[in-house]
């Protein structure tokens, strides 16, 4: 049930971000000065900002950079993770022990602290986001493929493959990366969401997408020098970053009960 | 015990010494001259090359590396390129106000998802657990850069019970604290739920209720303490979580920490300043992490022995 609510949540959200510029009453961009910051109304449904420019478009054209954030930041940190750690668990020996020492250093870094480091000194931008993101990403992917293919390896069908002398390569790429799959979907499905929250978070700090682009955490930013006179620029983009996150968690929660459920 | 201790003290120093390599090359990912992205583009030549020498990136990278270690040694993190002091003490100025945050928060998130998750328990399956975990589920899902706002719309901007930002008394420490406080209170509320539910099922619980002890003694005189082990786990690893929510929370109330000051220097590309603060937070994180996994040990035998 709370999958389905969760795809649901992902669904339209992905719709809003494809189809905003047809969805939208209004241009994102285009200001009306004299009603700025108004509330909701039958015009501006989700009302205007402090520059006059409607909060729904932007809250749709918003979308589509969280969506991209998440999707860019989870594709290369599972890729690169997953073939480091596939690597790293495989080969074993002094290669898992240096990419071992290198995973901890990296962890030693609470949250977003490494991100936001990077990003203060490379500079603010969308490119920048998604680099510093998959710095501090890719690790919890590596640990999770390395945990797995220690066991996968030891498993019959891998051991009679390398037995028949398919080479190291092979053996990863057709026999062992694809069982540590349904781990990585999971994590990958909660990775979007925290990437989410991230890229909204740096946005906020001021360290993320730079106006005019509108990123949900740069509305939210914007929204906190009008807490008196237009709350709804608080209220509805941290609606917004809040339903995604739920609904990636939903369907992550989701797909891990059923692969859970599948084990037993 | 001792084993135990000094094999994990021994694990920690090649993480710190990769947390402090790291946080050195910072300055040299900087795009272009560090000196002149902090002076500006108008700068002069002369000042450049100053500030250059005053940083110590005119020398060649090895003896900067050695520098920053040495400095470190002694304590010195560099001296501020904004306000000419020395990175040490404006972190260690800021830092009770970040302590007393934290400090709060944790009380705050402790206060509410003990009672949240001994309901939760007790009232498993019913609309009241429910209703219990859905307000956990709520402090989860929401980020703290959304909440503060909130809070300080409903409770500093609509009803003035308490200030919307600043210092100075316990009032102001209200909104900063729940903000800060509630994710972890979530994940301590579901927690101690989840370890609960596990030690009323236990033989001794259940010996207890068989002598005739009322459901609310079996709880607080004997179950509930046990389930708390894990739940105090969980607290030391969630403190990653508590400083780093700091840096936002500090951000959005204006509270004078370590957070704030950190994100005012990225904005004055003080870069000194930047990675002195990244370096103490990194390195309390890990020793904290250091100090749960000693405590660790030391409630429960079978870790030492891993």
């Amino acid at each position: 049930m709370t999958r389905r609510v969760g795809l649901a949540i992902i669904g339209l959200t992905a719709l809003g971000a494809v189809a905003g510029p047809w969805l939208a009453p209004h241009d994102p961009n285009v200001q009306w000065l004299a009603q700025r910051l108004a509330g909701p109304s039958w015009t501006h449904p989700l009302g205007l900002d402090e520059l006059g420019r409607d909060v729904l478009a932007r809250l749709l054209m918003g979308a589509r950079i969280s969506l991209f954030v998440g999707l860019a930041v989870v594709t290369v940190s599972a890729a690169v993770g997953m073939a480091i750690g596939a690597t790293a668990g495989y080969a074993g020996g002094r290669v898992d022990n240096i990419v071992g020492r290198v995973m901890d250093v990296l962890m030693a870094f609470p949250g977003i602290l490494l991100a936001i480091a990077l990003v203060a000194v490379l500079g603010p931008s969308l490119t920048n986001v998604v680099l510093a993101l998959t710095v501090i990403g890719w690790v919890g992917y590596a640990r999770l493929v390395r945990g797995q293919v220690l066991k996968i390896r030891e498993l019959e069908y891998v051991q009679a493959a390398r037995a028949l002398g398919a080479p190291v390569w092979r053996v990863l790429w057709r026999h062992v990366i694809p069982a540590t799959l349904p781990a990585v979907t999971v994590q990958a499905t909660i990775g979007m969401a925290g990437s989410i929250i991230a890229e909204a978070s740096l946005s906020f700090l001021g360290l993320g997408v730079q106006p005019p682009s509108p990123s949900w955490g740069t509305m939210l930013d914007a929204g906190r020098a009008h807490l008196y006179d237009a709350p709804h620029l608080t209220v509805f983009p941290g609606i917004a970053i809040a339903l995604l996150v739920l609904g990636f968690n939903f369907v992550g929660d989701g797909l891990r009960d059923q692969i859970d459920e599948r084990a037993t | 015990m001792l084993r135990f201790t000094i094999r994990r003290l021994l694990l920690t120093v090649p993480v710190l010494f990769g947390v402090a390599t790291l946080v050195f090359s910072l300055l040299h990912l900087v795009p272009g001259d560090p000196a002149l992205a902090m002076l500006g583009e108008s700068a002069s030549a002369s000042d450049v090359g100053e500030l250059r020498e005053r940083l110590g990136l005119d020398r060649p990278l090895p003896a900067q590396y050695a520098a920053f270690v040495a400095g470190l040694a002694r304590g010195d993190l560099g001296t501020s390129f904004r306000y000419g002091t020395p990175v040490a003490r404006e972190i260690g100025q800021r830092l009770p106000r970040t302590l007393e945050l934290a400090a709060a928060a944790i009380l705050v998130a402790v206060c509410l998802a003990i009672p949240l998750g001994v309901i939760g328990a007790l009232y498993r399956g019913t609309a009241i657990d429910q209703a219990a975990m859905t307000v956990s589920l709520l402090g989860i899902s929401m980020p703290n850069f959304w909440l503060g706002p909130l809070l300080a719309i409903v409770f500093a901007v609509s009803l003035g019970w308490v200030p919307v930002s600043g210092t100075g008394t316990w009032r102001h420490l209200v909104l900063p604290s729940v903000t800060l406080g509630a994710a972890l209170a979530a994940v301590l509320a579901r927690m101690t739920r989840a370890s609960l539910i596990e030690e009323l099922r236990e033989l001794y619980v259940l010996a207890a209720r068989a002598r005739g002890i009322s459901n609310a003694r079996a709880v607080i005189a004997h179950a509930l303490r046990n389930s708390l082990i894990p739940v105090v786990t969980i607290l030391g690893l969630q403190c990653g979580a508590v400083l780093t929510g700091t840096i936002i929370t500090e951000t959005i109330f204006a509270w004078p920490g370590v957070g704030r000051l950190m994100i005012q220097a990225i904005n004055f590309r003080d870069y000194p300043l930047v990675q002195g603060c990244i370096l103490f937070i990194a390195v309390t994180y890990v020793m904290v992490n250091l100090l749960v996994d000693l405590a660790y040990g030391w409630l429960d035998p079978r870790i030492r022995y891993e």
